[in-house]
């Protein structure tokens, strides 16, 4: 079952899109899920589909192709590193290895209390900032050093 | 340097709420269009004459691809915002976005106004949420001016614009990919023709400019085609957005003329990072074919400039080398990239670049074949020119500029099995 706050997202969603293309809020519709419960479960793609009329395929297809949902539980703190070139350049393999020294998890893993995860991404569109990541795909943080990297994960702990 | 023209609000403290951006004009263009009642013929050739070209990386003409729509088509047409900037190196249009958002409503309210739209899209990149929901906020400011929704600034004009948010697929930067991810599917480009002026969103014309083109719009309008064209140099009118990245001092997003020195520029960006010197650049987004540094230290970022030293300006993006890069290295990542982000409709792009890969990855990691550089100049061959889309081009033209450029240093890797930087 989604919830009453997802269904109200997604409705407000709807108001987009003409009357008889609401698949098109299918997308937000699989974010609004993985905020809410940190991944996306089949189920909720049943419940995805029914509420939007469409084929159950034909959510499970847009769920995997789009890289940042979560199929699976990614902590929750899901921590996304560009390493993509300019990220690279500036220094995205040192970020993950500090992220490793901390957490001691590397990319597609979860620390044991289930609290953090790590993901790699694709460029995100900030490369003057490099090198970034992102929090739970809303919050992005750039020109990432060692010290920043403690900053952040001091914040986090504190949620 | 001349005042700028697409930035134009950084100066205050808040630069993207419209009160700021009305103190520096801003909506005057949409004024004008509605009070004048302005033909779209009179529009699309004060377009035409600024020589603005598509900011996404095609470079297309704007007001060529405006004429495109049809005039006397009975039904729903949509104008649609390519804000989906996911080409590595390149993160101008988040700019806009979060730092000028009304810029781009006006933009598109004026090209709705023209090719006769009542309902737009502005599809964010799924990794920047911050800009999108600033684009959200703003459109909500806007309509409660009247500047979107029914009888705009109290005409008989009438356009809406929606935020779509993109999820993490680069292919959808393509733009029939685009349209396919709007209308809730996986983001597989189509094929063309039918081309989106005919057969666009939900099968209606639809028009597709990038994030910089529409925010370009305003200030044509307001200033004459002329004037934006006479900023830059032929062939490549007006300003340009460029983000430089990479191992420069200050990497950032810079305004400039189109036809600036190239030198110029990394000055701007503070210079190769201290103690090192260039080595190399690809000099419009991760897709183009990488330069040289001494041959780029003697370019102007303009169109023809850039294509006949054997690269292209693309979206603008200026991804800078030092000398301890290994090209190798960045090439994997290339190869990585385009690999993971084929969408798998066609063979020659799922099959080839998942060879490209793997082939420099082996490179990379000691185990390369004297073979296997010609046979990675015959897969490029392969692929580009034969796909749906262009990602199979992107995937090619990086192995095509390294090979050029940087062989010994593939060929030197192979034998060697370590890297010669």
């Amino acid at each position: 079952m989604l919830s009453q706050q997802i269904t109200t997202l997604i409705d407000k969603e709807l108001k987009k899109y003409p009357a008889d293309q609401r698949q098109s809020a299918v997308m937000a519709a699989l974010r609004f899920v993985q905020d809410e419960k940190g991944w996306i479960a089949p189920a909720d793609m049943t419940d995805i589909a029914d509420y939007l009329g469409m084929q159950q395929m034909a959510v499970y297809e847009v769920a995997t192709f789009y890289h940042m949902y979560n199929l699976k539980p990614m902590g929750r703190h899901t921590l996304t590193v560009c390493t993509n070139l300019s990220c690279q350049l500036c220094g995205s393999g040192d970020t993950l290895a500090h992220i490793h020294k901390r957490l001691g998890i590397g990319l597609g893993e979860v620390t044991p209390d289930g609290k953090y995860g790590l993901r790699e991404g694709e460029c995100m569109g900030a490369c003057v900032d490099a090198p970034l990541l992102t929090i739970n795909n809303k919050k992005m943080c750039g020109r990432l050093t060692s010290e920043k990297i403690d900053q952040i994960l001091a914040e986090l702990d504190k949620q | 340097m001349n005042a700028p023209i697409l930035l134009n609000t950084l100066h205050f403290d808040q630069p993207w709420t419209l009160e700021n951006y009305l103190k520096v004009g801003g909506y005057q263009a949409l004024r004008k269009v509605l009070a004048e009642k302005m033909s779209s013929d009179a529009i699309i050739a004060e377009v035409k004459a600024s020589g603005l070209r598509g900011r996404g990386g095609a470079g297309f003409p704007t007001g060529l691809k405006w004429s495109f729509m049809p005039r006397n088509y009975q039904g729903e047409k949509y104008l649609v915002c390519n804000s989906d900037e996911g080409e590595p190196g390149t993160c101008k249009d988040r700019d806009i976005l979060r730092y000028n958002p009304h810029m781009l409503i006006e933009g598109m309210a004026i090209a709705a106004y023209t090719m006769g739209v009542k309902t737009g899209y502005n599809y964010v990149h799924g990794e920047i949420f911050e800009a999108y929901e600033r684009m959200e906020a703003a459109c909500e400011e806007a309509r409660k001016a009247g500047y979107l929704g029914k009888n705009i600034l109290g005409s008989d004009f009438e356009f809406d614009l929606h935020n779509h948010m993109g999820y993490g697929a680069y292919v959808c930067g393509e733009e029939t990919a685009l349209l396919e991810s709007i209308e809730g599917k996986k983001g597989q480009p189509r094929f063309k023709p039918p081309f989106p002026a005919s057969f666009g969103l939900y099968g209606k014309p639809t028009t597709i400019n990038n994030t910089e083109t529409f925010a370009s719009i305003p200030y044509i309008i307001r200033e004459g085609g002329k004037k934006f064209a006479d900023i830059g140099v032929p062939n490549s009118g007006g300003v340009k957005l460029f983000s430089i990245s990479g191992h420069v001092n200050k990497p950032g997003n810079f305004e400039v003329p189109m036809g600036t020195p190239f030198r110029k520029l990394l000055e701007m960006a503070g210079g190769v990072r201290s103690g090192h010197k260039l080595k190399a650049v690809i000099p419009g987004g991760s897709s183009m074919p990488v330069l040289p540094g001494e041959i780029m230290m003697d370019l102007n970022m303009d169109y023809d400039s850039i294509q006949r030293a054997g690269s292209y300006l693309g979206s603008g993006a200026i991804i800078v080398m030092d000398e301890t890069t290994c090209m190798v290295k960045a090439l994997e990542r290339l190869s990585y990239f385009y690999h993971e982000e084929s969408c798998g409709q066609c063979t020659p792009c799922r099959e080839g670049t998942g060879w490209l890969y793997r082939i420099v990855h082996r490179i990379e990691h000691g185990e390369g074949r004297p073979e296997d550089l010609d046979l990675l100049l015959d897969l490029c061959n392969n692929i580009a020119g034969r796909t749906i889309c262009a990602l199979g081009d992107a995937a090619a033209w990086p192995v095509q500029g390294m090979l050029k450029h940087y062989r010994n240093e593939f060929e030197y890797h192979i034998e060697h099995k370590r890297c010669l930087v």
